[in-house]
């Protein structure tokens, strides 16, 4: 029944969604984060997200065809900030601390699209169970 | 029991026709930000047609391969308003409001079916 693919479809939307705001999160904990070289310090995560649409990308047991899986977390391009701080105890030879590339005004945004998409998919999974608890009450008729 | 089997006349197809309706538009609000993620919707009028036909099989040898006419599977890509930087083509608000109206139509063929089986158990009863 397909019916019942909703709730499927619905939950690994949840999930995606669970992982973006887990990285949003993540992201904005480590604004504030600096580190000694270029290459340690923190670079924003996304989530790359990719619709399940053939039957070996969905795992035996539940049909989940036509949800959404998390890809992979890529790493934000942007280039990171360096300042001069030789007081800090992390800084390189030179004095130089290396700041996270992550922007809070964006991270914020994305966070609440996360949350938005997120409440859209249990609205889903409500008028799906409502639909289902009615016709489960067809044989009252 | 000829009867039985055709009580419900076209809503019995009709209610499965509605429910897979309500996974298709699901599944377009699931991928709402998945790149390249094209919205499709059920061509309603289509796939009652198809489930109501009998298509062509090859059942003798001798029968020609491929005359079989395909079965259409009622699919059909959404052409979207706007165009999106990332090639997705969901617009929510657009599938919030039709899924808001598959959950209405599935209500009202459920209604018909409720209808049926009121009234056949009235004239079963013989009240």
């Amino acid at each position: 029944m397909q019916l019942d693919n909703v709730f499927g479809i619905a939950g690994t939307a949840l999930n995606a969604q669970a992982v973006r705001m887990n990285a949003t999160a993540s992201n904005l904990a480590n604004a504030n984060s600096v580190a000694g070289s270029e290459q340690e310090a923190y670079r924003g995560k996304r989530p790359l997200f990719k619709a399940l649409l053939k039957e070996e990308m969905t795992h035996g047991g539940a049909q989940f065809m036509g949800g959404v899986k998390v890809d992979r977390i890529v790493q934000d391009p942007a280039p990171v900030r360096k300042t001069w701080d030789p007081g800090n105890p992390l800084a390189d030879k030179e004095g130089y601390v290396f700041h996270s590339n992550v922007n809070e005004m964006s991270e914020m945004v994305d966070m609440m699209a996360a949350s938005r998409s997120y409440q859209n998919n249990v609205e889903v999974v409500n008028t799906a169970r409502q639909l289902m608890m009615r016709t489960l009450e067809i044989t009252k008729a | 029991m000829p009867a039985f089997s055709q009580a419900f006349g076209i809503h019995e197809r009709a209610l499965g026709v509605r429910s897979q309706r309500m996974e298709v538009i699901a599944r377009n609000i699931a991928n709402a930000d998945t790149p390249n993620y094209k919205a499709q919707d059920v061509d309603f009028k289509a796939m009652l047609k198809e489930a109501k036909t009998e298509h062509l099989q090859a059942t003798h040898e001798k029968h020609f391969a491929g005359l079989t006419d395909a079965p259409d599977n009622g699919m059909r890509f959404r052409t979207p308003f706007n165009s999106s930087f990332d090639g997705n083509t969901v617009e929510m608000n657009v599938e919030q409001a039709q899924y808001g109206k598959a959950a209405v139509e599935y209500q009202t063929t459920l209604q018909f079916l409720e209808n049926k089986i009121s009234g056949m158990r009235k004239a079963l009863r013989g009240e």
